[in-house]
C-alpha cells in the first residue's frame, strides 16, 4: 500500500467511525447545561430540510470563559477596514497596548502608486498615558493630528477610539472636525470602534464603513475614464490577492474604480460613486456599502468571489453579462480560455495526491465558504466549516434579513439612513434592463450563504472556540484546518498542519487564476508533508516519568 | 490612625463639616490630615485660609515622577495638613483614575508613615459614589470608617442610601464600616427624628445633628473654619461636639439599605407627621 492510498484508507475510517450528531454531543459534553444549551445554537448539522435552509444563531456574544477566536471592534475597525489604505493616515487614539493594530499586522500590501503617498507601515499612536485618561487625551489628540500633517501632509487622517476614549469621553469628533477645519486640505474623521462595541470585529466594520461613506465617497466629481467601470467591495488585498484580481480585470478590459479597501486611496473612495456596479466579494463586511451606495447613487450590485479558478470565470462572466456588450463577454471569454489551461494543468498534477482529503475552515465572514471552491477544486472535502463573525445572513443567505433579530448589541451599532442624492442618483439600468438580466440568470442583491454550499451531515460552527477547535480535530482529524494566527500552533501541536487564512502565513495571493494554481501547490505541500506524524511528543509514548529529588 | 471618609450628595456640605470637625480635632490635640477628593480642590480651603493648594495631579503634571511630599501637602489650620487630589476640567478625563492615582501616590511618599504620627487621615469624597475611583477610598483599606452627611431632603437620603449599598459591597471583601449618619440640618419638619430613623434602618446611628446657622456661611467669607473665626459662637460648640462624637464613635457596622420604596415610606411618615 502506497502512502496516498493509505492516507485515504484512514479518511474513510474516520469518517465512518463519527456521526455528526455523535460529534456534536462530544463538543458540548464537558459544557455546563446552560453553555450547552447555547452552544447547541451555534453548532449546526447540515442536513437538506424540505425547500428550506436550517437556522443557526449567530452573531451572539461570546459566553464568558470561553476563549473566542473572535477580535474586538477596534481591531475590524483599523485593522481590517481602515488597515488596507495606503495613502489616509491612521492615527490610533489610546495606551501603546492597543496600538499593536496600528503596527500592520495583517499582510495587506500596497503597490505605493506613481505618487509614492504610502503610510501603511508607517504606526502612529496617541500613546495615553495615566495622565491623559485623567485630564483627557483632547489636547493630545489634537497636537498628535498636527504632529502628522506637519510630517507628512496626507489627503487624510483617521482617528480610531480604543475603550478607555469610550470611557474617559474624549469627543474625538469634534477634535477631527476643528483639526479638518484648521488645516484646510486635509479630511480628518473619527471612528466610534471602542473595542467593547458590539460581539465581535463585525461591528467595527459597520463603524469603519458608515464612516467612509459619511466623510469620502463621493467626494470627487472628476470624470474617471473607463467603458466598463466597477469596484470592488470587500477585498482586502493579503497577500496579494487584490493584485492578481486587478490583473484580471485589467485583462478583460474592466476598470476597477475603487477596492473596498485593499491597495486602497483615498481618491478612489471619494470617486467611488462614478461605478457603474458594485462587485461584492465579502458580503459580511460590506454588504450594507453595497445596498447605500445603489440607494444614493443609483449603482447595482452583484454577488462575486474570486477565491477559486471556476468562481473566478463565473464572477467575470457575471459581471460581463451586467454590461451586456458583445465585445466585453468575448473578451472575458477569451482570458478565461487564457488562464484556465495553467490551471487545469495544475490540478492535473495536484489533485491525483489531494482527492478524497478533508478540510475544515473557521474564519472570517465570508472565508470559510470562498475557500470551500478552493478544497472542492482539489477534490477535498470540506467537513466542518464557520465563522468568526458573520451574521445569520452569511450563513443562511439574504433572505433570512427581514427576520433577523435586532438586539441590543446590534443596536448599538449605528444605521445610516441614506437618500437618493439629488443630483447624482443616476440608475445605471432601468426597472426593465434589471428585470430582464435577472430573467437571464443574473441575480442582484443577492447572497445564499455558507449552509446551503455544504454537503449533507458537514458541521457548521459559529464562534469556534479554542476548546471545540482542539476537540473538533482530535474528534474528526481533518488533513488541515484553516484559521488564523491565534489558533495556528495550538492545532500544529495537535499534528495536524494549520493554514492561515486571514495572512496566508508567509504565501498568497490565492486569488483569481495564479493564486489558485498557488493554493493548490500550497495545500498539496501542507498536506502531503510527513513532518506532521513525527509531532509525538515524548510523553504521548510513554506518559510516566518518574523522577527523584536530589534530596531524597 | 484612624482613616476617615466622609460621602455625601454633592452640595450637602461635606467640604465644610469636614474641615469644621477637623478644626475640632485638632482643639483636641489631634493629628490630622485632610485630603480632598473632589477635582475642584476645594475642601482644604477653610484650613489653608484659600484656595493655596497646589493639587497632587497637576504637580505630578508638572513635575513628572519627581514629587516629593512637601510639594503635595502643606500645614494649615492647627498643624493639619492639607493635600487635594485634583483632577480634570468638568467634562473631560477621568476623576475617578486620578484620585486612585493621588492616593496611591501619597502611599508610596510615605504621607501615613508612622513616624507622621498621625491620629487621623480624613477624606472628602466627591458627590455620590459615581463610578470605581471615587469608591477608591472605601476600598482596600484606604478608608475604615465612613461618615455620611445628609438631610432630611430626598434626595440627600436617597445619596446617602445609595453610598451604603458601595460600603456594604466593600465591607464584604475589606475591613470598611459606616460609622454614622452626620445630619447637617436643612430645616426640614421632624428632620432629626427621621435621620435618627433612618440611621436605625441602616443599621447605624445619627451621630450628631448640626443644626443651620449663618455663622457657618460667615466664616466661610472669611475662609476659616467657624472655630478658628469665631471660637466661642455657638456653632463653634456644635462642632466640636460633632468631633468629640467621632472620636469617641466605637459603633462600626455593615450597612443594610433601604429598598426605594421603605426610602419613600419613612419620608410619608415623617413629612406627614403634622
Amino acid at each position: 500500500m502506497n502512502v496516498m492510498e493509505k492516507n485515504m484508507a484512514t479518511a474513510e475510517e474516520k469518517m465512518v467511525q463519527w456521526d455528526p450528531t455523535d460529534v456534536k454531543a462530544e463538543l458540548l459534553k464537558k459544557y455546563p447545561p446552560k453553555v450547552a444549551r447555547k452552544r447547541a445554537k451555534q453548532i449546526l448539522i447540515n442536513e437538506a430540510l424540505e425547500n428550506e435552509t436550517p437556522e443557526i444563531t449567530a452573531n451572539v456574544r461570546t459566553i464568558p470563559g470561553i476563549i473566542t477566536m473572535r477580535g474586538c471592534t477596534y481591531a475590524g475597525c483599523k485593522g481590517v477596514i481602515m488597515g488596507p489604505t495606503r495613502d489616509i493616515v491612521n492615527l490610533v487614539h489610546g495606551p501603546i497596548g492597543c496600538s499593536f493594530y496600528a503596527w500592520l499586522t495583517r499582510r495587506n500590501q500596497t503597490d505605493a502608486g506613481e505618487d509614492g503617498e504610502q503610510y501603511m507601515n508607517y504606526c502612529f499612536s496617541t500613546d495615553m498615558q495615566d495622565s491623559d485618561i485623567i485630564f483627557g487625551g483632547e489636547k493630545k489628540l489634537a497636537a498628535a493630528i498636527q504632529e502628522i500633517y506637519d510630517l507628512m501632509h496626507p489627503k487624510s487622517i483617521t482617528v480610531f477610539a480604543t475603550c478607555p476614549v469610550g470611557l474617559i469621553g474624549d469627543d474625538i469628533h469634534t477634535v477631527a472636525k476643528n483639526m479638518k477645519e484648521k488645516l484646510g486640505d486635509c479630511n480628518v474623521f473619527a471612528f466610534s470602534c471602542e473595542g467593547y462595541k458590539g460581539v465581535s470585529q463585525s461591528a467595527g466594520h459597520h463603524i469603519a464603513n458608515n464612516q467612509i461613506f459619511r466623510h469620502l465617497i463621493g467626494e470627487d466629481d472628476t470624470p474617471r475614464e473607463g467603458k466598463y467601470r466597477i469596484n470592488l467591495l470587500g477585498e482586502y488585498n493579503i497577500g496579494g490577492d487584490g493584485f492578481e484580481i486587478d490583473r484580471i480585470l485589467k485583462k478583460c478590459g474592466i476598470t476597477c474604480l475603487a477596492t473596498f479597501s485593499g491597495n486602497s486611496t483615498y481618491d478612489q473612495f471619494a470617486s467611488a460613486h462614478q461605478a457603474d456596479l458594485n462587485a461584492v466579494m465579502c458580503h459580511r463586511s460590506i454588504n450594507y456599502v453595497a445596498d447605500m451606495l445603489e440607494t444614493k447613487f443609483g449603482i447595482p450590485w452583484i454577488k462575486v468571489n474570486f477565491i477559486g479558478a471556476h468562481a473566478t470565470a463565473k464572477s467575470l462572466r457575471k459581471i460581463a453579462a451586467y454590461f451586456e456588450d458583445q465585445e466585453l463577454i468575448d473578451r472575458v471569454e477569451e482570458v478565461i480560455a487564457e488562464e484556465m489551461p495553467q490551471v487545469e494543468a495544475a490540478i492535473a498534477d495536484v489533485r491525483p495526491r489531494t482527492e478524497g482529503k478533508t478540510a475544515m475552515l473557521f474564519v472570517g465572514g465570508s472565508r470559510a465558504h470562498h475557500y470551500q471552491e478552493l478544497f472542492r477544486e482539489l477534490g477535498m472535502k470540506t467537513i466542518s466549516a464557520g465563522y468568526e463573525f458573520a451574521h445569520r445572513d452569511d450563513y443562511e443567505g439574504r433572505h433570512v434579513l427581514p427576520t433577523l433579530k435586532v438586539d441590543a448589541d446590534s443596536r448599538n451599532i449605528e444605521e445610516i439612513e441614506v437618500e437618493a442624492d439629488e443630483k447624482r442618483y443616476r440608475p445605471r439600468k432601468s426597472e426593465e434592463e434589471l428585470k430582464a438580466l435577472e430573467a437571464a440568470g443574473l441575480e442582484f442583491k443577492e447572497y445564499r450563504g455558507l449552509i446551503p454550499e455544504m454537503e449533507e451531515g458537514t458541521l457548521v460552527i459559529d464562534d469556534l472556540n479554542q476548546y471545540e477547535a482542539e476537540k473538533l480535530v482530535e474528534l474528526m482529524k481533518p488533513d488541515i484546518f484553516c484559521a488564523g494566527i491565534k489558533e495556528k500552533y495550538s492545532i500544529q501541536k495537535l499534528g495536524v498542519p494549520m493554514k492561515q487564512l486571514h495572512s496566508y502565513d508567509s504565501g498568497g495571493p490565492y486569488a483569481g487564476f495564479r493564486g489558485a494554481v498557488n493554493f493548490y501547490h500550497e495545500i498539496d505541500r501542507l498536506v502531503n508533508s510527513r513532518v506532521w506524524s513525527y509531532m509525538k511528543a515524548p510523553w504521548q509514548e510513554n506518559p510516566q516519568l518518574s523522577a527523584a529529588y536530589v534530596w531524597e | 490612625m484612624r482613616k476617615v471618609a466622609i460621602y455625601g450628595k454633592g452640595g450637602i456640605g461635606k467640604s465644610t463639616t469636614t474641615q469644621n470637625t477637623v478644626a475640632g480635632l485638632v482643639e483636641m490635640g489631634r493629628k490630622v490630615m485632610v485630603v480632598g477628593c473632589d477635582p475642584k480642590a476645594d475642601s482644604t480651603r477653610l484650613l489653608l485660609g484659600g484656595l493655596a493648594q497646589k493639587s497632587v495631579l497637576d504637580t505630578l503634571r508638572e513635575e513628572g515622577e519627581d514629587v516629593e511630599l512637601e510639594d503635595i501637602r502643606k500645614a494649615g489650620y492647627g498643624g493639619t495638613w492639607c493635600v487635594e487630589s485634583g483632577g480634570p476640567e468638568p467634562g473631560v478625563g477621568c476623576a475617578g483614575r486620578g484620585i486612585i492615582t493621588s492616593i496611591n501616590m501619597l502611599e508610596s511618599l510615605g504621607a501615613y508613615d508612622e513616624d507622621e504620627e498621625l491620629d487621623y487621615a480624613f477624606y472628602d469624597v466627591l458627590g455620590d459614589v459615581v463610578c470605581g475611583g471615587f469608591a477608591m477610598p472605601i476600598r482596600d483599606g484606604k478608608a475604615q470608617e465612613i461618615y455620611i452627611v445628609c438631610s432630611g431632603e430626598m434626595m440627600a437620603m436617597y445619596a446617602a442610601n445609595n453610598i451604603s449599598k458601595g460600603i456594604t459591597k466593600f465591607a464584604q471583601s475589606g475591613d470598611v464600616r459606616l460609622g454614622g449618619l452626620i445630619c447637617n440640618s436643612r430645616k426640614v419638619d421632624n428632620e432629626k427624628e427621621m435621620i435618627e430613623k433612618f440611621a436605625e434602618r441602616l443599621g447605624t446611628q445619627m451621630i450628631y445633628f448640626v443644626p443651620r446657622d449663618n455663622d457657618v456661611q460667615r466664616a466661610e467669607i472669611n475662609r476659616q473654619t467657624v472655630i478658628q473665626w469665631k471660637p466661642d459662637a455657638p456653632q463653634a460648640g456644635e462642632y466640636r461636639g460633632l468631633a468629640k462624637a467621632i472620636d469617641e464613635n466605637d459603633n462600626f457596622v455593615i450597612p443594610t439599605p433601604l429598598e426605594i420604596e421603605e426610602l419613600e415610606e419613612l419620608l410619608m411618615e415623617f413629612g406627614l407627621m403634622n
